[in-house]
């Protein structure tokens, strides 16, 4: 239930209350109620079609840069079962 | 898709999971609570369960709305629809979980009611705005992800006049379900080194509300994000405290959640919703302040006040472990309905119903599993 999905705001209309999302190959309009200042070209985190949050790219960037850091390298024919 | 298919890397995956068999000391046990049913689900759909050294180990958490939710409130909300004759409008979610007497919201409908599946609150309007006459209620359930949407829902029909606009109001707080879990946990009940802390709720109250997990209990926390990525790269953190004898609230989630979470939607939740005294939670029993009503000045709108209702004991179905595995206590695979007699198709709890339910998760991914030998 508290599953949210990470959408582009594609458009916002005039009032500012609504948005077009993309969401991969998927249009739909979500509201913008519970965030301010939203741009075209954001990703929000889409929920019961409200945007819950902006996603940040650095964090998501630094994140990632952390998994590969984390990671011990797997020699994948080496690597033996779970 | 972006933010969501990096962080399914299977290279990734390899490199944490290798990573955390690396970590996890084999002299100690690691059991990690995922506190949401969105953990579970990617659990048991990535196969992270089985990347996991015998030693680490998950324990599903009561982080379901559905599957906590009293089967009282189920039969509450099919009155309203019966014998108020509202149209009473919900999420999918609910529309499956068994009521009392094998009762359901879809049997309900099956038989006249005019029940109406929406995505969003803005469904929910849309319908009472086009029959003035019909009264509408939707039925509200879900944490502090789901909350502020019907704030904005509740504060629309205040500002357009809407007279045949209510709310069912079943929204649940997850601080204190925490809070009790732990507060019961111990050589009798559930033993718990570490909590993957909630994603999408975090996003909206926050990581700071988790404090007094380590503060009063000594228990590490990291908030998780729902990617299978994420999941692994907290349980890594989460080994990482206990084997350094650190114990915090650690954010892993940072892409969507910050300490303040998202103070707008708080305010929102703030001025439409009060906290209840009490609330029962299926499993874990009657909390103090662990749910919401209609604040006081938004009491026109309380869907309870507007059409009592009596629902006198509902009993759970006999045999239905749902509360236990709710508390942490069993598994699915301990409950002698699972499977047999209780499927997706034919769900006796709601742990089966909710596809975030643990129950649902082991059916659909894990009961093909060899055994381990934990």
């Amino acid at each position: 239930m508290c599953l949210a999905i990470p959408a582009r705001i594609t458009a916002i209309d005039p009032t500012g209350e609504t948005a077009r999302i993309a969401l991969g190959g998927v249009t739909r309009d979500c509201s913008l109620a519970l965030i301010d200042d939203a741009a075209v070209g954001d990703y929000v985190l889409v929920h019961v079609g409200y945007a819950l949050n902006r996603i940040g790219e650095e964090e998501a960037q630094e994140t990632l840069a952390l998994m590969r850091e984390a990671g011990v390298p797997v020699d994948a024919a080496h690597e033996d079962a779970a | 898709m972006k933010y969501i298919d990096e962080f399914r890397d299977q290279q990734l995956a390899r490199g944490l999971a290798a990573a955390i068999r690396a970590a996890a000391r084999p002299d100690r046990q690691y059991r990690l609570m995922e506190f949401c049913g969105g953990h579970t689900h990617a659990i048991f759909r990535y196969g992270i369960a089985d990347l996991m050294p015998a030693n680490v180990r998950f324990i599903h958490g009561p982080g379901c709305p559905v599957c906590v939710l009293p089967m009282a409130r189920i039969d509450q909300a099919i009155a309203l629809a019966t014998e108020h004759r509202v149209t009473l409008c919900t999420y999918a979610d609910l529309m499956r979980v068994p009521a009392g007497e094998r009762r359901s919201l879809l049997k309900a409908k099956a038989a006249g009611a005019d029940i109406r599946m929406i995505y969003s609150t803005a469904d929910a309007l849309r319908i009472a705005r086009e029959d003035p006459h019909r009264q509408v209620v939707f039925f509200a359930i879900g944490f502090e992800t789901t909350t502020p949407p019907t704030a904005v829902a509740a504060q629309v029909a205040r500002a357009e006049g809407l007279k045949n606009f209510s709310i069912f109001c079943n929204h649940v707080l997850t601080p204190p379900a925490l809070h009790t879990i732990l507060a019961t946990a111990g050589p009798d009940g559930v033993q718990l080194d570490g909590i993957l802390g909630p994603s999408h709720v975090s996003s909206v109250i926050g990581s700071a509300p988790y404090a007094f997990v380590p503060h009063e209990f000594g228990t590490p926390v990291v908030i998780a994000g729902f990617e299978p990525l994420d999941v692994m790269q907290s349980t890594l953190m989460l080994i990482r405290q206990l084997n350094e004898g650190r114990c915090e609230v650690e954010n892993q989630y940072t892409r969507a959640v910050t300490e303040q979470g998202n103070r707008k939607a708080q305010a929102l939740m703030a001025q439409v919703f009060s906290p209840r005294e009490t609330f029962e939670w299926r499993g874990l029993g009657l909390l103090p302040h662990s749910a919401l009503r209609l604040a006081d000045n938004y009491a026109d709108l309380d869907a309870e006040r507007r059409f009592p209702v009596e629902i006198g004991t509902v009993r759970e179905v006999k045999g239905c472990e749902c509360p236990a595995i709710l508390r942490g206590v069993k598994e699915p695979t301990d409950c002698r309905l699972f499977g047999t007699v209780c499927t997706p198709d034919n769900p006796m709890g709601s742990c089966m119903v909710s596809s975030e339910g643990a129950c649902a998760a082991y059916w659909s991914y894990g009961r093909f599993r060899s055994p381990r030998d934990h």
